[in-house]
């Protein structure tokens, strides 16, 4: 081995080591504390190997798993979660490619305000600001004080506490996700292409579908994945602003860890929920990588 | 016969700048047409306003008798080849070409056998599954040739189309563009900064300055008889001298006191082009004087022919390309200038 391959192994040690004390590890617990057994006690937990009269005991235990396929809360918890983190994405996608795409065609220097303006709220913590979305919804709120003003409406709307009210919360909270890494890949997009394709007689929409999507459709897919994937584990907004009505599966892990004091039950579905999330990843990765980098 | 294109006293400004300042130019129908000038000189506006990229300030485009001022590039009978050739990336080399045609509607057999054509007619036959960025520079450029040419439109237009090749390939595909275009007889447009570049390819070219067109007409004729000192200077290289009028076909040279010549007759104070090879400069007056003369201030060997600077009695300097000077004289030396009696281009402005 050289001393240039020598140094490229040394300097990847350190994102390795990053990524096994605090990915892997972790990871492997929680697979850990999923087959194992609830019990009274701190930690309410008998570990599925332990030691007894000198030698080591396996006792692993796939009732937790079981459970979660047998009681229709766990179910309907998964379906609610990916339904509405599948709702947000969509939503995510209508509002935020033309917001990504106005902002990729604004003038050069005015662009690092408006990416500016993106990332603003990120300074004030999420909590503030979803807990703030409350004071704009509930029926005495800015919301339907400004409508009823306006004489659109009459009667104040129930928006707080309804599937509405989380996914406003969640499309609010998600769209920079979406707006940041499809900006930059519209960017990098070279606006000839689309003079190109004007000349060779396509309309603009036409002009769209068949070069700025497909061309943009990396950043497009990373946008989204990166609005579906947290979406799917959201916790804070549909308590704050759903007051935890729909069960989600989040809720349900909470529910099972902090009320139930069943942390197997709480890791199982921990594991469940990253198996559904993961493997579309894999399966999409997995495509990009055999087509190649455009 | 009426021109295919016309241009109608078109204007363009961004904000302040003025890129195109009424132009009214017919281009006819068949010609391999070049828009010469320098970087910012507006040509490229005035060729994107033709394919429908810009919108002018003011005056019309008309193209086989239709006005298409206001029509945008995909209604237009035109068809661009850009300067960075602009190919789709993600799309393959025949699917590049056929971009145009599926928009068309063209039906999948028919598009096939013309996009096969259309690599047979670049040279680019069984590179149809290429991607672009398999592809060389030269490669590129005949396929945003064929993906241009296979909708066979009215005019082609094209951006520096050479500007991307090296000086060997660059020469081969003046020839074949040449040769191309006379094969299908479709009428391009060609911008380029390289005037000898359009003095070998276009069989009429236009000189832009700052927006206007200056002069146009055949290169001979623009080279030979340039009626401007932007255009002598412009085109080859030309030593530019004042002068006024002295009776029907002769000149004074202002400051030399000596007259010359001339096929054109000035009417006012204007000047004279010399091309620097058409002096002759001897160690004694030639006949046929008085010569203006001068010190040779400095001589550049150039294989072929030699460079003499020469500053002249009257203080002006003059640019002499030559094979063979009689008598060899050396920097510092005095020296006379001639010239035969058509040389000498008369300019009034």
């Amino acid at each position: 081995m050289n001393a240039a391959k020598e140094r490229r192994r040394d300097l990847l040690a350190l994102p390795w080591f990053w990524l096994v004390l605090f990915v892997l590890a972790p990871l492997l617990i929680v697979l850990a504390i999923s087959i194992s057994s609830a019990t009274y006690g701190a930690p309410p937990l008998e570990m599925f190997v332990h030691w007894k009269d000198g030698h080591p005991v396996f006792d692993i235990n796939f009732d937790n798993y079981a459970l979660l396929g047998s009681d229709s809360l766990y179910l309907r918890g998964f379906l609610n979660s990916i339904g509405i983190a599948f709702e947000t994405t969509v939503l995510c996608l209508a509002v935020g490619y033309p917001m990504a795409y106005v902002m990729a065609r604004a003038p050069e220097r005015i662009q690092p305000l408006l990416v500016m303006g993106i990332v603003l709220p990120f300074w004030t913590s999420s909590l503030i600001r979803v807990y703030a979305w409350i004071g704009i919804l509930k029926e005495n709120g800015l919301l339907n004080g400004f409508l009823i003003k306006l004489g659109l409406i009459h009667e104040p709307l129930v928006i707080l506490n309804t599937p509405v009210a989380v996914q406003i919360g969640m499309v609010y909270s998600y769209l920079p996700f979406l707006v940041l890494p499809l900006f930059a890949t519209l960017q990098k997009l070279d606006w000839t292409l689309l003079e190109a394709a004007a000349d060779l007689g396509a309309k603009p929409w036409s002009a769209f579908f068949r070069v700025t999507l497909p061309l943009s459709w990396s950043g497009t897919m990373a946008g989204a994945l990166l609005v579906f994937v947290p979406a799917s584990g959201e916790y804070l907004i549909p308590e704050l602003l759903g007051s935890a009505k729909l069960p989600m599966i989040s809720t349900v892990l909470w529910t099972e860890f902090f009320a139930n004091r069943d942390w197997p039950v709480a890791s199982a579905i921990a594991v469940v929920l990253l198996l559904i999330l993961a493997i579309p990843l894999f399966l999409v990765q997995g495509r990009q990588g055999a087509e190649g980098r455009i | 016969m009426a021109p295919l294109i016309r241009l109608e006293g078109l204007t363009k400004r961004f904000g302040e700048t003025v890129a195109v300042d009424d132009v009214s130019l017919d281009i006819e129908a068949g010609d391999l047409f070049g828009l010469l000038g320098a970087s910012g000189s507006g040509k490229t506006t005035l060729l994107r306003l033709l394919g429908g990229f810009e919108a002018p300030t003011t005056g019309r485009v008309l193209i086989d008798g239709v006005d298409v001022t206001h029509m945008p590039p995909y209604e237009r009978p035109t068809n661009m080849m850009f300067q960075s050739y602009a190919l789709f990336p993600h799309m393959t080399v025949a699917k590049n070409i056929a971009f145009g045609l599926k928009q068309e509607k063209v039906s999948a057999g028919e598009s096939a056998s013309r996009v096969e054509e259309a690599l047979e007619l670049v040279k680019l036959g069984g590179l149809g599954s290429r991607k672009p960025s398999q592809l060389s520079g030269g490669q590129r450029q005949r396929v945003a040739l064929a993906r241009a040419l296979v909708l066979r439109p009215k005019v082609l237009l094209l951006d520096e189309p050479l500007s991307a090749l090296d000086k060997k390939l660059r020469e081969h595909t003046q020839f074949e563009l040449m040769k191309l275009q006379d094969q299908l007889g479709i009428t391009f447009v060609m911008v380029t900064h390289d005037q000898e570049e359009a003095m070998a390819m276009c069989c009429k070219i236009a000189i832009m300055d700052q927006g206007k067109v200056i002069e146009q007409g055949f290169p001979r004729d623009i080279y030979e008889r340039p009626k401007s000192r932007f255009v002598a200077d412009f085109i080859g290289s030309a030593n530019i001298l004042e002068a006024e009028p002295a009776g029907p076909g002769r000149v004074a040279l202002t400051g030399l006191g000596v007259s010359c010549a001339t096929k054109e007759t000035l009417q006012a104070k204007g000047w004279i082009a010399l091309r620097p090879e058409r002096i002759s400069l001897s160690t004694a007056p030639a006949e046929g004087g008085p010569w203006p003369s001068g010190v040779i201030e400095a001589i550049a060997f150039h294989g072929d022919f030699q460079a003499y600077k020469v500053r002249l009695d009257g203080g002006a300097e003059v640019r002499v390309a030559t094979a063979h000077v009689p008598g060899d004289p050396e920097p510092g030396d005095r020296a006379w200038l001639s010239w035969p009696a058509d040389a000498p281009v008369v300019l009034t402005q």
